[in-house]
């Protein structure tokens, strides 16, 4: 019964999946094409002396004077073939290019995540087990503050302080200027993601912590945690016990299905620390008009919050007893 | 059930006298008030006795558990005293005392952390061997298969959740269980089989306080049965006067009660009791007795009356 | 706040309404200030370039010689502007979505759901950069993209409010009486959605002008010849290294406390409206 169960929610699962990526694709490609700018002007920019001509060329051998409908059909042909096109501002494959992005911004992203995910949940309990006392009006004061802190503000903040003013860390980029990709130390690459990843994890970290204080303190107002009380457990017992044990599951999927944010953050932080990762690579794409790169990132963007949702849900599936095993013993 | 005389117990095991508890309370547009819940409320219990708390939803009967515990909310102010064992019982007593010496059986399988396996749950947080031995011996007693501790709340069925509940207050070893609605979704053969089992404890030499809206089953296995009405006790009298009738119990309500029991003619009660927000003065039972005199807008004592106590200057 | 003396309570609600006014007008005077405030007080002037604050320039002055104070509440104008605009077509479409997920079949409603799935699949500056980008950059761009990414969680609470509604004996009542669905919805349902409705709108707020002002920092919003926050911090990037913080630190700052401000009034009414979560 219960194998029968996985099949069934794992094939709507990929169902779904799959029509929002092709919504996603369909819904993009229309908008790129609406875009009153010309992507010829665009490609040859500041170029002098390119003639009509070849400017007809260029737009003949991007299939520009198609019908729209027939571009899109000859663009998700190439795409199921795994051919996302070529970049126009790095002129290499797509693909390649998001690869290489990605592999940059996984660190400073898993670093962000992980560190806002973990200072966020402590964070968050000690305002829950404080609920309305002193610590937890102060600190509830300073996550709202946090949440109302747009990213690139913090970011350059961060810069003006910390690279500017005591010199502490470098002013952007992932690695030292100058020096091969090859001889770039562990040391350097680290002392590079500090900021970003501290910029990057600043808005997220409220929110977990928020997320965290509420879920705490609806488990320490429930009637299991007051008979707990009622046992004679000690505070620090019920949290262990009680409290731990039912907010850290809703926590870690919550962390997983945030993946959008943190995305999202990315690209603001990447442009602000000049990081060259996806999110940098993003808004270069939209400002060059370079479309393949904004369609291929926007599509990976969306299986990338996918997964993260999907971790979520399936991390609930093992972990949740309710789920886990089901309701067989109810009558 | 007729149980020996109770006067070789000097002190009750617990004692509270004249317990109020208010809520401060927000109203629409963030106005302030305080919510008088329990007003006046007088209740004792001794070992080897079971003293069952009836009255209907609202009468504070689960607040009285919570009061006795230190297990009220932040918001909530409580006057009036509380002894246990002789020893003034306040706060700091109260959560030293609870789970060791007071245990609650709680109302439903609510009570029960969703996420925490039965087993690690009834042994609380410092299991040893002794009380993995005792949790054994209880769950056997208590008709529970030994699967039973690997399962989940959610998992249990109402009969298996209660005893479950009912097995946590064996298991602790406590001298006073309160038990907060024991019997409610089982069917008579269960909630005989319940009763029987605080019957049981009782008779070992525990306190037990039974509060329940089932005053039928109540009276048939209490010794002593205090009646709560809107947040005080109205009477407290011996079981065997609501077995007896109207004629032997003493407050109006008690016996407006008694004749609204299906076998007894299932007399409604006309009116409401009052909202916690809008007490009368004097008698809080006045505005639906019939025997109200302008003497009882006054505040009414508890009196002494033919081997029980009542709240009412009418009672004869 | 559990325990405050009887003397307190009487003024909390006279309180939250005062704070609700004071932080109206204060947001109100700044959109104001900022429109009234003519553009010559902006001129370059390359007698009074790169100073720090002072008295006469609270916020110092750029390289061009403009007074920062009047650049920012010029930008945050144009913040409150495009944050009311936005947020109030994202909310119109959030309530209309969500009455009729919760209203129509139950294919429409699953449909909507995929929907709201679709919009949070990909992550908003993403979607938003898409969109800047379809529109050509500026204003309406940002504008649009505002509006149809922000309204998929208040579409979510009012499907679930109204269901709740719906669910209630009184609705039963009035269908027996022969009111068909669409008359019970605008005189039962409707009117109950106000105040989630305008909640939902000033909680809003915050998100849409963080949002403008990350999309034109980035270079897909509001046009450089225009005094937008996102723009001057943007600016105030290329002379980071100079350490004229003055540039980017008030501006920011301003940014914070209107956001924070939007924040309180939307709580502020929150708390007047469902007087529950005052307890704490």
């Amino acid at each position: 019964m219960n194998s029968k169960r996985i099949v069934k929610s794992t094939g709507r699962y990929a169902i779904r999946f799959v029509t929002l990526l092709i919504a996603i694709s369909i819904i993009s490609f229309i908008l790129v094409s609406l875009s009153p700018v010309d992507p010829v002007q665009q490609y040859v920019g500041a170029v002098p002396n390119v003639s009509e001509e070849q400017r007809e060329k260029i737009a003949e051998y991007w299939g520009l004077n198609d019908p729209p409908a027939e571009r899109f059909a000859i663009w998700a042909k190439s795409l199921l073939h795994g051919d996302f096109g070529t970049s126009l501002i790095y002129r290499r494959p797509v693909l390649d290019i998001i690869g290489e992005k990605f592999a940059a911004s996984l660190a400073l992203m898993l670093t962000a995540w992980v560190f806002s995910g973990i200072l966020g949940f402590t964070i968050g309990c000690i305002m829950g087990v404080y609920n309305g006392k002193w610590p937890d009006r102060i600190l509830k004061k300073v996550c709202l503050t946090m949440c109302a802190i747009p990213t690139f503000w913090i970011g350059i903040v961060f810069l003006m302080v910390f690279s500017v003013k005591l010199g502490w860390f470098p002013m952007g980029m992932s690695v030292p200027k100058g020096v091969p990709a090859d001889q770039v130390t562990l040391l350097q690459r680290i002392h590079h993601l500090v900021l970003p990843a501290l910029t990057l994890s600043f808005l997220s970290f409220a929110n977990v912590a928020l997320h965290t204080r509420e879920k705490l303190v609806d488990v320490l107002e429930s009637d299991y945690v007051l008979f707990a009380k009622a046992s004679g457990e000690s505070r620090f017992s019920i949290w262990k016990r009680h409290g731990l044990r039912n907010i850290l599951l809703p926590a870690v999927t919550m962390q997983f299905g945030s993946f959008s944010e943190l995305f999202g953050g990315s690209v603001l932080a990447e442009t602000v620390f000049s990081y060259p990762g996806l999110g940098a690579a993003a808004s270069a794409a939209g400002m060059g008009s370079d479309i393949p790169l904004l369609l291929g990132i926007t599509l990976f963007s969306a299986v990338f919050v996918f997964v993260g949702n999907m971790l979520a849900n399936i991390i609930y599936g093992i972990a949740d007893p309710q789920i886990r095993e089901g309701y067989e013993h109810e009558e | 059930m007729e149980k020996k005389t109770k006067e070789e117990y000097v002190h009750p095991l617990l004692e509270v006298k004249d317990l109020s508890v208010s809520f401060r309370m927000y109203d629409t547009g963030l106005e302030q008030y305080d919510l008088k819940v329990i007003s006046n409320l007088n209740i004792d219990v001794k070992q080897g006795e079971i003293v069952a708390v009836a009255g209907s939803s609202g009468s504070g009967k689960s607040l009285l558990a919570h009061a006795v515990m230190g297990l009220l909310p932040e918001n909530a102010a409580t006057t009036g005293e509380m002894y246990y064992k002789g020893m003034p019982l306040i706060q700091k007593e109260k959560e030293q005392l609870r789970g060791k010496e007071i245990a609650l059986v709680p109302q439903s399988v609510a009570y029960l952390d969703p996420s925490m396996r039965v087993g690690t749950q009834v042994l609380g947080e410092k299991p040893d061997q002794r009380k993995r031995k005792e949790q054994k011996e209880v769950f056997s007693r208590l008709h529970l298969e030994e699967h039973v501790e690997r399962l989940y709340p959610f998992q249990l069925s109402g009969g298996m959740a209660r005893r479950v509940l009912v097995s946590t207050a064996l298991i602790s070893g406590a001298d006073l269980i309160i038990a907060d609605e024991p019997t409610p979704g089982l069917d008579l053969e269960m909630a005989v089989e319940a009763l029987t089992c605080f019957r049981e404890m009782a008779d070992e030499g525990k306190a037990v306080i039974l509060i329940t809206h089932d005053i039928d089953l109540a009276f048939h296995v209490a010794d002593r049965v205090a009646v709560f009405y809107a947040g005080t006790t109205v009477e407290i009298a011996p079981s065997k006067d609501f077995r007896e009738g109207p004629e032997a119990l003493r407050h109006p309500y008690s016996k407006a009660l008694w004749r609204a029991l299906p076998q007894n003619g299932f007399v409604p009660i006309p009116g409401f009791q009052p909202y916690a927000k809008a007490l009368p003065k004097g008698c809080l039972f006045a505005p639906r007795c019939p025997n109200r005199t302008e003497e009882c807008e006054k505040p009414i004592p508890m009196q002494e009356l033919r081997g029980g106590t009542v709240r009412c200057i009418h009672a004869t | 706040m559990k325990s405050r003396t009887g003397r307190f309570s009487v003024n909390r609600r006279t309180r939250t309404i005062l704070t609700l006014i004071l932080i109206f007008a204060f947001l109100f005077g700044i959109y104001l200030a900022g429109t009234i405030m003519s553009d010559e007080l902006i001129q370059a002037d390359f007698s009074q370039k790169g100073l720090k604050p002072s008295w006469e320039h609270p916020f110092g002055t750029d390289l061009l010689g403009r007074d920062m104070l009047v650049r920012t509440i010029k930008g945050l104008s144009i913040s409150i502007v495009v944050g009311t605009v936005a947020s109030s077509v994202s909310a119109v479409i959030a309530l209309f979505v969500g009455v009729a997920a919760a209203t129509g079949s139950s294919r429409l409603d699953h449909f909507i759901n995929w929907l709201i799935d679709l919009v949070m699949g990909i992550p908003h500056t993403v979607l938003l950069i898409l969109i800047s980008f379809a529109c050509g950059k500026g204003l309406r761009g940002v504008l649009i993209g505002v509006a149809v990414t922000h309204w998929t969680g208040l579409a979510r609470l009012i499907r679930s409010e109204v269901l709740q509604i719906r669910s209630q004996q009184y609705i039963e009542v009035s269908r027996r009486l022969g009111h068909n669905s669409r008359w019970i919805t605008i005189h039962h349902i409707l009117p109950h959605m106000i105040p989630q409705f305008l909640i939902g709108l000033i909680l809003m707020f915050p998100h849409a002008i963080m949002h403008e002002s990350s999309l034109t920092f980035l270079g897909f919003g509001l046009s450089p010849e225009q005094p937008a926050i996102g723009i001057i911090l943007s600016e105030s990037m290329k002379y980071l290294s100079t350490g004229m913080w003055w540039l980017a630190f008030f501006p920011g700052l301003m940014l914070v406390i209107v956001v924070l401000l939007f924040d309180r009034l939307g709580e502020n009414l929150k708390k007047i409206v469902d007087p529950y979560s005052a307890h704490e």
